[in-house]
């Protein structure tokens, strides 16, 4: 079992990208390190593939600099980096059989026949494709595609894999038990791992650390906990996972506790850092909220119950707040559950809230509305 | 064309224009369908095909004409070394203009293929537009260019790098700068739609696993464009052997190829059944060689 190192394997350091006028990359820095299993979450078109384009050098970057163990690797080609790529189509050679895709970059290396055989053995039973030597790609289902496609790169025994949604084409099932083979054979090989996906139940089960990505910009990164309980931004805490996002300012400040105001009622919160009349997101997960018939000290909010759906084995209720909000509480099955209509109390553990500054926001606002300056003749 | 078009370009024509209407056929009737196109086939293919195989075993008449008696002696004759000198001079120029096409295609078709989507049609248009100008003529121009006191010529003396005008014209390589030229659409076009449906990641795989750019070519590129360059290759190569109007104007009497050979049987010496064997020889052959294409994994549709 390989351990993440300290050591430092790939470094982005103030990544820009453009593609013409439009800027897909902003600002990215990035620190991945030896041995890591490293995911990039974001929806489509935030620029992770671009991202990963830019580690294996099938893209320049506009400025800034991409750093492979120490070496800025700026005007490297991608023939001379020591990373290897698992496309999302699989991009296998459909002229050469199983063997020969597999065997490619060894041969462009110029091993010797006798490795290469040996080599490649393993990998295929590495993958636990042994016998499939002489099958074209043609004759392989997705997953015993996507296996071929990770042995032809680890065969090379790259330091980095780069991996664009592997498992985007496969169905449910196949795609999580290749979730955990993948993730055995990283530990395995103690091989960094920079894996995409906009799968976001995919990179908490896999990940040591989750890069969350937004229309360019890092928005968090962390362990897959620390991203789902401590999310840093109103995005992330509503891209992972589900949560109710309430809009309130902070009423007064005292120590750790503040007092917060809704739009239709208030709490008692705890976090650190805040100033009076903020502005500020509260984030609350599903199953942290909960409701009751009586009031709860601390809390000063009613909603509406509107329905229940059975979810297998939980439930969501639906309350609805005066101002129309929806709010979700999942509960598990067999709770008692509240006629809808009701009238009930609303409040959440509290361990279980998030308090996100809403000032980036404005700041990204006010970028957005600078006038026009109209140049008259 | 204008000129007389050979047999089995007209029955290739026919082969493709009967699938197109085979696709159409689901929705109307069989019969009304099919039946027009199996008469069309049997009057327009058929008819003269079996007509030109029956005339190849009979006899010439003392006036010309056929005289109906079955022999074998039109295609015995055919081993005679001034005609076989002939089929083999025939096929060294059409290897040699299927050769030149391809060398000089192949990077002109790439270009295009990865060119601008915009580019791409300016260039695809460009290399359609002769097309639309009649062969014939455009072959005339080749005489003016390259006839004795023609521009080459001229501009080759006015800059002194030859003392006495140069022997162009009516030159086996007059015939071939031909035939490069008018068939060089037919190679660069399936090059093209070959290279253009390459999936541009599996260079990036080849990249990613250490080939340089070069490599990438050899290993991946050329293979997987293999059925355009058949294609190409079948498409330059054939018509070479039939394009006798080319051999006519720019190889003077010097240049007989199949093609002429087949016409002045015809025209010439009205020797029919000679003629009719010479071509059902040539269209034997065509067959071999669709059946070689075939063989190595072409598919007929590449050949438009
Ligand atoms: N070659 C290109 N030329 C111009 N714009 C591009 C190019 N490639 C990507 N883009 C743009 O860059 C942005 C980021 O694209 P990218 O492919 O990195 O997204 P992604 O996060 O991988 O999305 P997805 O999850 O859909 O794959 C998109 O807006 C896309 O339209
Ligand atoms: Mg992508």
């Amino acid at each position: 079992m390989a351990q993440v190192s300290d050591k430092v394997m790939v470094e982005l350091r103030n990544v820009d990208k453009f593609y013409g006028a439009n800027k897909v990359v902003k600002n990215l820095n990035l620190q991945i390190r030896e041995g890591e299993f490293l995911t990039m979450l974001g929806p489509s078109g935030c620029g992770k593939t671009t991202t990963l384009r830019m580690i294996a050098g099938f893209e320049a970057v506009t400025s800034g600099a991409v750093i492979i163990e120490g070496e800025n690797v700026g005007n490297k080609a991608p023939y001379q980096r020591n990373v290897n790529t698992v496309f999302q189509n699989y991009a296998l050679f459909p002229h050469m059989n199983v063997y020969d895709n597999i065997a490619f970059g060894l041969t462009e290396k110029k091993v010797k026949k006798e490795e290469i055989r040996q080599r490649v053995g393993e990998m295929l039973s590495l993958v636990q494709m042994d016998g499939y030597e002489k099958r074209m790609p043609s004759q392989l289902s997705g997953g015993q595609k996507q296996r071929v496609a990770i042995a032809r790169a680890l065969v090379n025994r790259p330091k980095v894999l780069l991996l664009d949604e592997p498992l985007g084409a496969l169905d449910l099932k196949l795609r999580k038990q290749m979730q955990v083979e993948l993730k055995h054979l990283q530990r395995q090989l103690g091989i960094t791992f920079v894996y995409v996906t906009h799968d976001q139940e995919e990179s908490l089960t896999m990940s040591d650390r989750i890069a969350v990505m937004n229309n360019g910009i890092l928005e968090q990164i962390g362990p897959p906990d620390k991203i789902y309980n401590q999310p840093a931004t109103k995005f992330v805490a509503d891209f992972i996972g589900e949560s109710n996002i309430l809009e309130a300012s902070v009423g007064s400040v005292d120590g750790d506790s503040l007092n917060v105001i809704f739009e239709t009622g208030s709490a008692e919160v705890s976090a650190a850092g805040f100033s009076q009349d903020e502005m500020v997101y509260i984030s609350v997960r599903p199953e942290k909220l909960k409701c009751s018939a009586a009031a709860v000290p601390g809390f000063n909010l009613r909603g509406t119950v509107k329905e229940h759906i059975y979810v297998g084995s939980i439930i969501k209720t639906i309350i609805e707040l005066p101002n129309g909000q929806d709010l979700k509480m999942s509960l598990l099955a067999g709770t008692p559950l509240i006629a809808p209509g009701e009238v009930v109390w609303v409040y959440w553990e509290k361990d279980g809230t998030v308090v996100l500054h809403t000032h980036e926001e404005t700041l990204y606002n006010l970028i957005e509305q600078v006038p026009k300056i109209e140049v008259s003749v | 064309m204008n000129t007389v078009t050979p047999p089995l370009v007209s029955f290739r024509a026919e082969a493709t224009a009967s699938e197109k209407r085979m696709a159409l056929s689901r929705s109307i009737p069989l019969f009304l369908m099919v039946g027009p196109v199996i008469l069309w086939l049997l009057i327009f293919v058929a008819a003269p095909l079996v007509y030109i195989l029956v005339i190849s075993f009979m006899k010439k008449g003392t006036y010309g004409g056929v005289v109906a008696s079955l022999n074998f002696q039109n295609y015995l004759r055919i081993y005679d070394p001034l005609y076989l000198k002939i089929f083999f001079v025939s096929i060294v120029i059409a290897l040699a203009t299927t050769v030149l096409c391809l060398v000089l295609g192949y990077p002109f078709a790439y270009i295009i293929a990865r060119a601008r989507d915009r580019n791409k049609s300016i260039l695809l248009s460009l290399i359609m537009l002769p097309f639309w100008t009649n062969s014939l003529i455009r072959t005339y121009g080749w005489i003016i260019l390259l006839r004795t006191n023609g521009t080459f010529n001229t501009l080759l003396q006015s800059t002194h790098l030859v003392f006495r005008p140069l022997q162009m014209l009516y030159t086996n390589g007059a015939v071939m700068v031909g035939m490069v030229y008018t068939l060089f659409p037919f190679m660069v076009l399936p090059l093209y739609s070959s290279i253009e449906k390459l999936d541009r990641s599996l260079l990036e795989a080849a990249n990613d696993l250490g080939a340089k750019p070069r490599r990438a070519f050899w290993r991946v590129t050329l293979p997987l464009t293999v059925p355009g360059v058949f294609a190409g290759c079948i498409q330059v190569f054939i018509p070479t052997l039939g394009y006798f109007f080319i051999s006519d104007l720019l190889g003077g009497g010097n240049s007989v190829l199949v093609g002429n050979l087949i016409r002045n049987q015809f025209l010439a010496a009205r020797d029919w059944p000679f003629g009719a064997a010479l071509s059902i020889l040539l269209i034997v052959f065509t067959i071999v060689l669709m059946r070689v294409y075939k063989h190595f994994g072409g598919s007929l549709e590449n050949i438009t």
